[in-house]
Parts: structure tokens; C-alpha cells; sequence
């Protein structure tokens, strides 16, 4: 129990220490843009296909169990609401914090592990504000935007199953989409994404900077990252789903 | 009243690693343009007084002052701007291999608000050819041999002008003539820039090239600290055997009787 303590605490520490640089620092607009290329655009692709596939097997998988009540027309009312509430951003969370997350701790625990962030210190550079907080907030501004992405990706992917199955056609299919959703439902969705990515982005910073010099520690790092992530952004999800129901 | 001439001051230094204790109330100084070797056998804590120095590690007890500044007065704002008068050359190099040499270079001179690309140009150009390696500004570290990496770490370093270089195993890893290489290069730019240095190696021969005043490290302590002459001659049979290159007695290492920690001889003249 105390090492967890002592974890939660370190951290607690490292993620006050990184709000702390937004002021000191003069600007990171350039090391910004960098991160938000490499950790949003590049993770496009592997997220969107996936939506798309979850897309498919959602349909797939509803379809048929509302045949037995005869209820196939709110396939759309499912796919929209399951996409836009949960399965959007949790799933666009996990894939990032596989994707993205393991990135971010192996790159900065391999930066320690070779004294590159020793490098940074003895040259009067603090590597907090140099790399983990272009990262973090790269990972918090891209996250809802991936989310929105692949709801839109996964729901379209459904559709395409529904046509191609039962013929529903797009207009229907929309409307139904819509009807399922209201205006705080596609808050609740962007929020979730910014607040699972500010997490992903401290805990992965966080785990590299924190690793054992070896190169053991480096896999070590990256494994935490990954399953730290998984966790607080299922928690997180938990909280911030009571909340906006409780909102709305 | 602190002495000016006095850039680096170590009083009653402890530190451990859990239960192993590196440094046991060390203390050093280091006057403004003085070139010093530490020397030692592997995991005598040479490294580590290097980095308790530069504030990489803190001390568990004692004191470490950069220019009359007690380090652990400082905030990180402020020793980062006394970090800016100094250099360190890590033993790895530490080159950042997601960038290119020209950037390696330039990267700390930006960082601290050098903005004109010409001049930069013409700063790293000139560092470059002061290590003789010209021409490698657009090659990755990954292209460059062990010996060029080490080059090019020490033209980084110099990049910024610091008035106070540490050298961690500067020739560590190479063949005899890198050695030799770096050692005459660390001297030259030595005698170029009048900086003050501290060495921190076991290879003898660029001790001798590049350093006038030895400190030998054991045993958590400053165990002989002068000229080298004066180390040869130490009343410590450690000591004498290091730098012969012979095994000491097994009882004696580290405790002879006559181990008084601190200085045995007057400190060498550069």
C-alpha cells in the first residue's frame, strides 16, 4: 500500500510540476505542433480502423438480438449512442495509450536510461518544460479530436453494415443516430477525450521520466505506462460519465 | 568571506545508494583556472562526485558551492543559470540522437537565447573544426564512430564557452590512439580557452596530458590530492599501486595507516 501511496504522490508532485512550467515556460508553439503531428495524425489511421471494424461488429451483433423483439430499425439509436457516450473515447483512449503513450514513456525512459536527461540539466535546461509538457498537452489537444474522428468513422462503419444487410438507407440511419444524442452527450464525449488524454500524456511522461537506468527499465516503463493509462482512463470514465448524467 | 578564486567547494560530502556508501565527508575545491584529475578504481564514486557537483545527484549530507553559491540554496531557475557556466562531457557523450550534429550543438545555445542562425552557423563550424570534425553538421549520432561521438559531445560542450568543463571518462571505450586523440584535444582546447577542468578518468596518460593536480578517490574520500609526482611518491601503498599498475595488498587497500583523509601533498601547480 505505501509504494502505491508513494506512487500516487510522486505523481501528484510530477503533474503539479508540469502545470507549474505553463507559466515559466516562454513558448513550446513549434515543439507543440511537432507532437501534435506525431501523436494525433499519426495515430489516425490505427484508430480510425479500428472504429470502423468495432463499427461493423456492433451492428453485426445488435441487429440480431433486436430481430428477436423486432426491433432491427434501432440499430442506428444503439450504434450512435454506444459510439458517441462510450465506446468512442474509451476505445480511442486505449488505442492511444497503447500507441502513443508507450511511445512517449519508451522514448523519454531510453532519453534517461542514455543520460540524454542528464544532458539536458547540465546544460541548464529543464527537461520537464523542454519535453514532457509539449507532449502532454499535445496528447490532451488531440484526444477529443481522434475521439470525434472515430465516432464518426465507427458509426459510418455501421452504417455501411446496416445498408449492405438490411437496406436501411443513410437518412433514416442518421436521424436515428441523431435521435439518441443530445448536445451534452457530444460535450461529455469531447470532454472525456481531453481529460483521457491529459492523463495518457502525465502518466507515460511521468513513467519515463521516473524509470530504472537499464534497459530492462526501459520495458518496464513502457509496460507501466500502458497499464497505468488503461486504468485511470476506465476510472476516469466511470467519474466522468456520473457526472454528466447527473448534468444532464 | 568566500575566496573569488574558488569555483568549486565540496564540504563533508556524503552520499549512498542504499546500503553502499560512495562518498564519506568528502572535501574538495577547485580554484579558478586549476585542470584536475580525479582518479580512482571503477566504482570509487569518481562519476558520482561529478554529478553531486553539476546537481544531477543530491548530496545526502554536506555542502556543494559553484561560485560562493551553495547549491542547495538554489532554486532550479537559478542553478540552471549557474549550470550555463559549466559543461560537463558525459562518459556515453549523451549526444541527442533524434537530432542531427549542427542541431546537437546549437540546441543549448538556442535554448539559452541564441537566436542569430548566422553567427550559430559560424559557433558550431568553428567547435566542429576545434575537435577536427568538420563537415559532419548533417549526420545523425547513429552515423558517427564511438570516437567521433566523443568529439563531437566535447564540441557541444565548448559550443557554450563554460568556464568550468567536467570530463567524465573523456577516453573511456576508445583504442589507444582516440585516446590519445581526445587527450591532446582536451589539452589544446585547454590551453585555447584557459578554462578550469575537472577529469574524472583512470587512464593515465591523459591524466598526465591534461591534468596538473591529481586527486585520488577512495574509500569515499580524497585519499591523496597533488601533483603527479607527488602521487607517485604517496605514503599510500593504494595509491602508488594504482598508478604503477600493480595489486595493492589486500589489507592495506583503502586503510592503510596512514589514510588521512584530505590533502597528503601541497596541491600541484598548473
Amino acid at each position: 500500500m505505501k509504494p502505491f501511496l508513494i506512487s500516487v504522490g510522486d505523481f501528484g508532485i510530477f503533474s503539479g510540476g508540469v502545470f507549474k512550467r505553463i507559466a515559466v515556460r516562454k513558448t513550446f508553439s513549434g515543439e507543440l505542433l511537432r507532437q501534435m503531428y506525431r501523436v494525433g495524425v499519426n495515430s489516425l489511421s490505427v484508430v480510425d480502423l479500428c472504429a470502423f471494424f468495432i463499427g461493423l461488429v456492433l451492428v453485426l451483433q445488435t441487429s440480431s438480438l433486436l430481430a428477436r423483439f423486432g426491433a432491427e430499425g434501432q440499430v442506428a439509436t444503439i450504434v450512435g449512442a454506444a459510439f458517441v457516450r462510450e465506446i468512442g473515447p474509451v476505445f480511442a483512449a486505449i488505442m492511444f495509450a497503447g500507441r502513443v503513450g508507450t511511445g512517449v514513456a519508451a522514448e523519454i525512459s531510453s532519453m534517461v536510461v542514455t543520460e540524454q536527461v542528464d544532458a539536458y540539466r547540465a546544460f541548464g535546461i529543464d527537461p520537464i518544460s523542454k519535453l514532457a509538457l509539449p507532449r502532454v498537452f499535445a496528447t490532451a489537444l488531440m484526444l477529443p479530436a481522434l475521439t470525434a474522428i472515430s465516432c464518426l468513422v465507427g458509426i459510418s462503419g455501421g452504417f455501411l453494415l446496416a445498408y449492405a444487410e438490411s437496406g436501411v438507407p443513410a437518412p433514416v440511419y442518421i436521424a436515428k443516430c441523431l435521435d439518441a444524442l443530445t448536445p451534452i452527450d457530444i460535450v461529455a464525449s469531447l470532454t472525456k477525450g481531453a481529460v483521457f488524454g491529459l492523463l495518457i500524456g502525465l502518466i507515460s511522461t511521468y513513467c519515463g521520466f521516473n524509470t530504472a537506468r537499464t534497459t530492462e527499465g526501459v520495458g518496464e516503463s513502457t509496460t507501466r505506462s500502458m497499464v497505468s493509462s488503461v486504468l485511470i482512463v476506465l476510472v476516469a470514465d466511470l467519474i466522468l460519465t456520473k457526472f454528466f448524467m447527473l448534468l444532464s | 568571506m568566500n575566496d573569488p578564486n574558488i569555483l568549486v567547494e565540496v564540504k563533508g560530502l556524503r552520499k549512498s545508494f542504499g546500503p553502499l556508501t560512495v562518498m564519506d565527508d568528502l572535501d574538495f575545491s577547485l580554484f579558478k583556472g586549476e585542470n584536475v584529475a580525479i582518479l580512482g578504481q571503477s566504482g570509487s564514486g569518481k562519476s558520482v562526485l561529478l554529478k553531486v557537483i553539476i546537481g544531477l545527484l543530491e548530496p545526502d549530507e554536506g555542502e556543494v558551492s559553484l561560485w560562493g553559491r551553495r547549491i542547495s540554496e538554489l532554486d532550479d531557475g537559478e542553478l540552471n543559470k549557474v549550470r550555463r557556466k559549466m559543461g560537463m562531457v558525459f562518459q556515453s557523450g549523451a549526444l541527442f540522437d533524434s537530432m542531427t550534429v549542427f542541431e546537437n550543438l546549437a540546441f543549448p545555445l538556442v535554448e539559452h537565447g541564441f537566436d542569430d542562425e548566422d553567427a550559430l552557423r559560424e559557433v558550431v563550424k568553428k567547435r566542429l573544426e576545434w575537435v577536427s570534425l568538420p563537415g559532419v553538421e548533417d549526420k545523425y549520432p547513429s552515423e558517427l564512430s564511438g570516437g567521433m561521438r566523443k568529439r563531437v559531445a566535447l564540441a557541444r560542450t565548448l559550443a557554450a564557452d563554460p568556464e568550468l568543463i567536467l570530463y567524465d571518462e573523456p577516453t573511456t571505450g576508445l583504442d589507444p590512439l582516440n585516446s590519445r586523440k581526445i587527450s591532446s584535444m582536451i589539452h589544446e582546447i585547454d590551453k585555447r580557452v584557459k578554462s578550469t577542468s575537472i577529469v574524472v578518468t583512470h587512464d593515465l596518460d591523459c591524466a598526465r596530458k591534461v591534468a596538473g593536480r591529481w586527486c585520488y578517490l577512495s574509500g569515499g574520500k580524497i585519499l591523496a590530492d597533488g601533483t603527479p609526482d607527488e602521487l607517485f611518491e604517496s605514503p599510500h601503498e593504494e595509491v602508488r599501486s594504482f598508478l604503477r599498475g600493480v595489486a595493492p595488498s589486500t589489507e592495506n587497500q583503502g586503510r592503510d595507516s596512514r589514510d588521512v583523509p584530505g590533502k597528503t601533498t601541497s596541491r600541484g601547480a598548473e
